[in-house]
């Protein structure tokens, strides 16, 4: 092998694992729309503030002294109360007023949030502690941080606490139902309600994980900062095929892996045309989404 | 279920109104020791003055500090009076964009009525709202916008700062002969008029004192976040010196990411990289062995210098960055212009701004030329975890 293609194979390398990286957090982001919009139908835009708000109070929470691990767990619990109380204060409320009056609902909380969180938190951006001390190790002329691994694993993890959950847990069990045929699941005595309530906890204490996450590898956190991650973990979604928790992983980790393949082999400032324009290609030919015919497995 | 909507919609006014009141306290005239004025009829005693800065979003640390300097300086002017006029500062933020500085120079001209108009810090912004201070006739000066095309919106527009033709060449000098480099790549901010702009300069300069310019396409966007697949293909094009004229929020991130990949090639900017949070955001690894041009350095030993940090210090409880300093000097030379002026209508307040000769400020001697720039000193400052510390002064 000629020196030049071994450099080549270390650049892709290097964008894969970047692409993997960017990936598993739209993947993260992805899953909570896909919950959500498996048991309700419901697009919910409003959950980028999500992650934004788990970004927040992990940034708080590490700034106070605490340690990652508990601020991780907390801001997750967090993020997921807030979305419970906007599931009862805007959502639950409209529920059966049809599905344009709540995508245009979800679309002014998610506005509310990004406005209000300028106004009582700051619009500067502010630097994220250091909670874990940054590691490099370089692997030939590959160069990987110890954040991104955690970032990996933590995603890993997460996937595999929800696949336990919905497959094989009671409650899960009851998720899958209601997600199947709301009417029905409730005739069988299964308070849907609460069930709801718990999707949309579940999705967004994932975002909130996703924005701590973030926080500790950008090391940056500020109030706009769900707008274009959520708008791109929502075509993740799509991509992967919306309603359907394995599609939301897969739909991210072929988002994030296009971008930075665009930026690395090509030219950056068509990294988002270009990879929305493979995005569009790939829905022209599937428009279910990848794992779209594969219907048993929504929630 | 009734009362869910009904809660929210509680819930929702009374956030909006808390919002509303203290955005009303903080917009309100800063004028240091009056009252805020009710109605916005113009009386006698008040020369109005707007400023156009962004208080909040990627950039708000320059404007937070501009209007900190104007305020100091304000203080020193309404210590007495301008021909028996007091001069009255409205605030509006612009959040660093284009979009809302026009919006606030609009606001600013149709509803306050203010006979002067100072900012914006980002070149684009002030691109923005330039052109409508120019056709209402209100003169503008920007303390801080250094892209050309700025002041060549007409002659209501001018500047106390240097151009980015000058500041571009002082960074490619120092590139070529101090730092001795011949391999340069240049990472452009592609939202950016400024960073365009700098880095066009620079490029010309860079070539012909006989270095060579890396010919790929290296840009971002404002508010990216992921810098490592571009840093990569960077690397892998092997320069010796980076030109990186950017804003500090996406400079920031991008030093970190860049020590992470092991790319130790010194960075260079330019003044949009002064600012405190470059040091919080880069860390102490990314921030180390690079340098950028400014306009000002609180390390100078001038006396003048020395007080203005000083006065500085004692009033927010920090060090001066250069927008302070910028923004302190251009609300002086305004004063200056308007103290000099035949009245107080915006032909003559202009040809006064217009015609400032040799005056001496915190960033040096500030000239307005033809074409309505300063001709004024810029510094070279290395970037060091604890600050920015002064490396040489650039004369013009």
């Amino acid at each position: 092998m000629s020196e030049e293609f071994v450099f080549f194979l270390y650049d892709i390398a290097t964008y894969l694992l970047n692409g993997i990286t960017q990936g598993s957090i739209y993947a993260l982001i992805a899953l909570g729309y896909t919950m959500v919009y498996g048991i309700i139908k419901l697009i919910n835009f409003a959950h980028g503030e999500f992650y934004m708000i788990g970004a927040f109070i992990g940034f708080y929470l590490i700034t106070s002294g605490m340690p990652f691990v508990p601020a991780l767990l907390i801001a997750m619990i967090g993020s997921g109360l807030v979305a419970v109380l906007i599931e009862w204060i805007v959502y639950r409320p409209i529920r059966s007023a049809g599905r344009i009056s709540a995508l245009i609902t979800a679309l002014g909380t998610s506005l509310f949030f990004q406005y209000a969180g300028q106004r009582v938190l700051g619009a500067d951006p502010k630097a994220f502690p250091q909670a874990i001390k940054v590691k490099t190790y370089q692997i030939g002329e590959i160069y990987i941080t110890n954040t991104q691994i955690i970032i990996f694993v933590s995603t890993i993890l997460l996937m595999i606490f929800l696949w336990w959950l919905v497959n094989k847990t009671k409650i899960g069990k009851a998720m899958r139902a209601t997600s199947f045929d709301m009417k029905a699941a409730q005739l069988m005595g299964i308070n849907t309600n609460q069930i709801i309530s718990f999707t949309f906890f579940v999705g967004a204490a994932f975002a909130g994980a996703a924005g701590v996450l973030v926080g500790l590898y950008y090391n940056t956190v500020e109030p706009m900062m769900g707008m274009i991650p959520g708008l791109k973990a929502f075509v993740a979604a799509v991509l992967g095929g919306i309603g359907i928790i394995p599609g939301a992983v897969i739909g991210g980790l072929v988002l994030g892996i296009a971008e930075n393949l665009v930026v690395g082999l090509w030219v950056s400032t068509y990294r988002d045309a270009i990879a929305f324009a493979i995005l569009i290609l790939i829905l022209l030919f599937k428009p279910a989404g990848i794992l779209g015919e594969n219907k048993k497995e929504k929630v | 279920m009734l009362n869910y909507p009904f809660l929210g919609v509680l819930l929702a006014s009374l956030l909006f109104f808390s919002c509303n009141k203290e955005e009303a306290a903080t917009r309100k005239t800063n004028s240091s020791d009056q009252p805020a004025a009710t109605t916005k009829a113009k009386s006698d005693d008040v020369i109005r003055v707007g400023a156009v800065f962004a208080m909040t979003g990627p950039i708000a640390t320059y404007g937070q500090e501009s209007v900190n300097g104007i305020n100091l300086a304000l203080k020193k002017i309404n210590a007495e009076s301008i021909k028996g006029k007091r001069i009255e500062l409205i605030v509006e933020d612009n959040k660093g964009e284009p979009a809302e500085s026009a919006n606030a120079v609009r606001k600013l001209i149709d509803i306050d009525k203010v006979d002067v108009i100072l900012g914006a810090v980002a070149s684009s912004n002030t691109l923005a709202g330039a052109p409508i201070a120019q056709n209402q006739k209100v003169p503008l000066i920007t303390p801080a916008s250094t892209n050309e095309k700025v002041t060549q919106t007409g002659d209501f527009i001018s500047r106390t700062c240097f151009t980015d033709n000058f500041q571009g060449v002082v960074m490619a000098k120092f590139a070529a002969s101090t730092l001795q480099k011949k391999n340069a790549a240049i990472i452009i901010d592609n939202a950016s008029d400024y960073s365009k702009g700098l880095a066009s300069v620079f490029k010309d300069e860079f070539k012909k004192l006989g270095g060579t310019i890396i010919d790929q396409n290296f840009t971002y966007t404002q508010k990216d976040t992921d810098f490592r697949s571009l840093l990569r293909r960077v690397k892998r094009a092997n320069p010796d010196v980076i030109f990186l004229p950017g804003y500090y929020t996406e400079v920031g991130l991008m030093l970190k990411q860049a020590k992470q990949m092991g790319i130790n090639t010194p960075f260079l900017g330019g003044d949009g990289w002064d600012s405190p949070k470059l040091q919080e955001l880069a860390g102490p690894e990314g921030v180390k062995g690079n340098y950028i041009s400014s306009h000002f350095s609180a390390d100078d030993k001038d006396e003048k210098v020395q007080a203005f940090v000083k006065d500085y210090v004692d009033n927010f409880g920090a060090k001066p960055g250069a927008m302070a300093a910028l923004g302190h000097d251009g609300m002086l030379v305004l004063a200056d212009a308007l103290k000099r002026a035949e009245n107080f209508n915006a032909e003559s307040i202009k040809m006064a701004i217009n015609s400032t000769k040799g005056f001496v400020g915190v960033t040096g001697s500030i000239t307005i030329d033809e074409n309505r720039n300063a001709r004024k000193s810029a510094v070279v400052l290395e970037t060091k975890p604890s600050g920015m510390s002064f490396k040489q002064k650039v004369s013009p």
